[in-house]
């Protein structure tokens, strides 16, 4: 799972696919977890990184994560 | 592109399009276009229809404007109002912006040859292949998506036409204008009102929902692609006009652009409506055969095409570009510009200011 290398993306939570032209506003934690997506890692790795990085009910973020991802494959983002 | 010759070549160049209203002609993105490069020194002779083409009035943008004849009055009366132009302002190139006064330029073109004025048009036979009429034998023919259309020359025929393409229609002018229509009576309207304005035929065209893109490009001739950008519209007025748009990066719109100029031969400037339907389908909504009047966009972008045409039309060779920025964003806005009545009677009672 990796964000398309084509998609721009800043620290602010900015982000622009040039494909579409399409642009989008992410919270810090969505611009997190997009930056860990293009760092090529994987869904259960962003899992553990994001466990130790915010005190937060495990099975909770799994499905929030769930949900976020399913967002960024319907808006085309993510490589197939 | 590689200006050998360092010292800017000193060129009068007359536009036309100097309307920058609401729904704007060409005319100024194509000037400033021109005027960002570095490698031209300008004189611009603007060429107007009516008085208050806001143009006429921007001194810093048009040197000098002559009121040319509407395109009604034929090829003769315009060649000779050149020609008197031409006299005072010996004119170099010359770059129409409206859809309906190009027929009568190309027709003239090498009359204007004649007097020392380049011009850098398609042929007949190519400005007739896109235009409306024909764009859906054109689809057919060399495989590109067009939606279904009926050529109307009579208002009786418009509901078995709705009937073969099921509601919402789009029903379009024969050059410009377009309406959305959702019953037959809103139909009948558009087509009226269409008719008045524009003449027959009416198309009336299948309506494809989706992402609307446009795409600037310009062509040498011989079928190579000198310069594509493709933009997606991100703010649209209540004429379908872009007020906003941004460059995209998408390999499909470039080969789409660049096999319509194989194809087709293009010479010089032109502009492909494309929507992308949900499924990703890329559908030609409409060529228009000139720069559209986002085009100072791709001086932005790095891809200055009108600039490119003069070096075209002087003969200069023009290798073509490769790269341009993605992400480089317009937005169109309003000024209200302060003149003085005697500009404007000037222009009205003498044709020129």
């Amino acid at each position: 799972m990796k964000l398309k290398s084509n998609i721009a993306t800043s620290e602010s939570g900015f982000v622009f696919n040039p494909t579409s032209g399409d642009s989008y506003s992410a919270n810090s934690v969505a611009a997190e977890i997009m930056l860990l997506l293009k760092e090529n890692n994987s869904i259960r790795e962003i899992n553990q990184i994001m466990l130790s990085r915010y005190e937060v009910d495990s099975s909770h973020f799994e499905k929030d994560l769930d949900d976020f991802i399913a967002q960024l494959r319907d808006q085309n983002l993510l490589e197939l | 592109m590689i200006n050998t010759n360092k010292t800017p070549i000193e060129l009068v160049i007359a536009v036309t399009g100097l309307n920058a209203i609401d729904s704007p002609g060409p005319g100024i993105s194509v000037i400033r276009a021109i005027r960002d490069c570095k490698d031209f020194k300008v004189r611009i002779i603007g060429l107007s229809y009516e008085s208050l083409e806001p143009g006429i009035y921007m001194h810093d943008i048009v040197d000098k404007t002559y009121q040319i004849p509407y395109p009604s009055a034929g090829t003769e009366s315009l060649l000779n109002r050149l020609n008197e132009i031409n006299i005072h302002e010996e004119i170099n190139v010359l770059i129409p912006n409206f859809d309906a006064e190009l027929h009568n330029f190309i027709k003239i073109s090498d009359a204007l040859l004649k007097m020392g004025i380049k011009t850098f048009l398609p042929s007949h036979e190519q400005l007739e292949s896109r235009d409306k009429i024909n764009l859906s034998e054109f689809g057919k023919q060399h495989n590109f998506d067009v939606p279904a259309d009926r050529i109307l020359y009579r208002i009786e025929e418009l509901s078995r036409a709705v009937k073969e393409l099921e509601f919402p229609i789009v029903v379009k002018g024969k050059y410009y204008e377009a309406t959305v229509a959702y019953t037959l009576e809103q139909a009948q309207k558009a087509f009226q009102k269409l008719q008045a304005k524009w003449g027959l035929p009416i198309i009336v065209q299948q309506f494809i929902s989706g992402t609307e893109i446009n795409i600037a490009a310009l062509g040498d001739g011989d079928g190579n692609a000198v310069s594509v950008i493709p933009m997606r519209k991100l703010y649209i007025t209540d004429k379908g006009k872009a007020w906003a748009g941004v460059t995209l990066e998408d390999a499909n719109l470039i080969d789409m652009a660049k096999r319509f100029i194989e194809i087709t031969k293009w010479r010089g400037g032109f502009e492909l409506e494309i929507m992308r339907s949900p499924e990703g389908v890329l559908f030609i909504m409409e060529v228009n055969p000139r720069f559209p009047a986002w085009i100072y966009l791709t001086a932005g972008a790095g891809q200055n095409q009108p600039a490119a045409l003069v070096k075209m039309a002087i003969g200069e060779k023009v290798i073509p570009f490769t790269n341009y920025q993605v992400g480089k964003i317009f937005i169109r806005y309003a000024w209200d510009l302060i003149t003085d009545i005697q500009e404007f009677q000037q222009i009205s009672a003498f044709g020129e200011l």
